[in-house]
């Protein structure tokens, strides 16, 4: 498929989980529809909304038992539930880890850098999304793969909302703005002979 | 001991170029009619476009069986759907089944470059553009095929819309009028025939909007 500035990386995958979207874009698409529809029958069939260990762990089986067949899934759940914020990074290799901070993608090494020097456990709500819009604009910058439109989330106790998405040509000249620079000599029309 | 090369593909590609463009009310789609295979032009007058619905009109490049065979499913679920809630199906429900219908061949996909157009539920055009295993995405307007590189960064030229994944949201649907948008992809075929082999003979254009459907041709280049 030729490239797109605008492809949805994160999913909605319900009102309270996202899924970050790496690898094979149809795999990834499919997947977390899928995932969406399993959280909703758990809901129904036992009468309260699934965890997000739950939740990425039904993901995680459905990618192992189609290990070694191809599909390319590099994915990030993360959601609320009754133990708090969750977050995991699930694989179609059938790894699943869960933790504070990941990074997927071939942009992934150079946002790991911004965002492991700039995070504390700590940080308020604002502090975590800049420092996110930060890293991802310093990938785009670096990897040629990645660009577009820099989308940031928020997963709180009532869902997510989205925060902002911004386009990382104009992120690059708020962090970077161009100066006027002096202008010791003008360029002069040469005299016609 | 090197891993055994398969000597025949179950695959051909029959080549040509669709185009979709979304407007305010209406909806434009239009694909070139060659078929060919290799260096050779099978007929100079094969359409690649169907209308899956009462507003949902569908344009495929790539491997015409496999195209086919996709439509007669396509056609055949959504008999089953009119029989079963007796309505149309919406363009945006027609884009999710054939999302899923095309992955449900993720191992052995069907070779087809889809181009879905119509009106939403609100009256508006719109496009969708899929890859050969159904990952798929709304946008302004879409280019697939063998033509495609050309037209493509044409239409970005002329009609970038801001991307939908910006907040504050800004409007994405093209302000041109519908004449406009037929002309301009009467324009796009017209290059893009110049240059790419597979493109040509002639320009099937369906027009969509609240009036109904509308078909127009056009005769592009032989050669």
């Amino acid at each position: 498929m030729s490239a797109s500035q605008s492809v949805k990386k994160i999913i909605e995958i319900n009102p309270y989980m996202l899924g970050t979207m790496a690898g094979g874009a149809a795999d990834c698409q499919f997947w977390h529809r899928n995932l969406g529809v399993k959280c909703r029958l758990h809901e129904l069939a036992n009468k309260r909304r699934i965890s997000v260990t739950g939740a990425s762990k039904l993901l995680a089986n459905i990618l192992y038992s189609y290990r070694g067949m191809g599909l390319s899934v590099g994915t990030m759940i993360a959601g609320w539930d009754e133990k708090g914020p969750g977050l995991y990074y699930v694989d179609s290799e059938g790894g699943r880890l869960k933790g504070t901070r990941f990074s997927v993608g071939s942009g992934s090494p150079y946002a790991y850098g911004v965002l492991d020097s700039g995070y504390r456990y700590d940080m308020s709500v604002e502090e975590a999304a800049e420092l996110a819009r930060r890293a991802i604009y310093h990938a785009t910058f670096r990897d040629g793969a990645s660009g577009g439109v820099a989308s940031v989330y928020h997963v709180g106790p009532n869902g997510w909302t989205k925060l902002s998405g911004d386009d990382v040509g104009e992120l690059h000249y708020k962090y970077y703005p161009v100066e006027a620079e002096v202008v010791e000599q003008e360029m002069a029309e040469l005299p016609v002979t | 001991m090197t891993k055994q090369q398969a000597n025949w593909s179950p695959y051909d590609n029959n080549g040509g170029t669709c185009v979709a463009i979304a407007g305010a009310d209406y909806c434009v789609i239009a694909a070139d009619t060659r078929m060919s295979s290799g260096y050779n032009i099978l007929t100079r007058d094969y359409s690649k476009i169907i209308q899956l619905a009462d507003k949902s009109v569908m344009a495929s490049s790539g491997f015409q069986a496999d195209v086919r065979a996709l439509q007669k499913v396509l056609a055949s679920r959504h008999l089953l759907y009119q029989h079963q809630h007796n309505k149309q199906m919406s363009c945006p429900a027609m884009a999710q089944l054939l999302s899923n219908t095309l992955y449900y061949k993720r191992f052995f996909p069907y070779y087809a470059f889809n181009v879905l157009g119509g009106l939403d539920n609100e009256g508006k055009g719109c496009v969708f553009t899929y890859d050969a295993v159904g990952s798929y995405e709304r946008v302004g307007y879409s280019s697939q095929g063998s033509g495609s590189t050309l037209i493509t960064p044409f239409l970005d030229n002329q009609l970038k819309s801001p991307s939908p994944l910006l907040l504050p949201a800004k409007d994405a649907v093209t302000p041109l009028s519908e004449a406009e948008a037929i002309d301009l992809v009467k324009t796009c075929f017209a290059s893009a025939t110049e240059r790419d082999i597979y493109t040509g003979d002639k320009l099937e254009i369906i027009v969509l909007n609240a009036s109904g459907i509308r078909q127009e041709y056009m005769e592009l280049r032989k050669d």
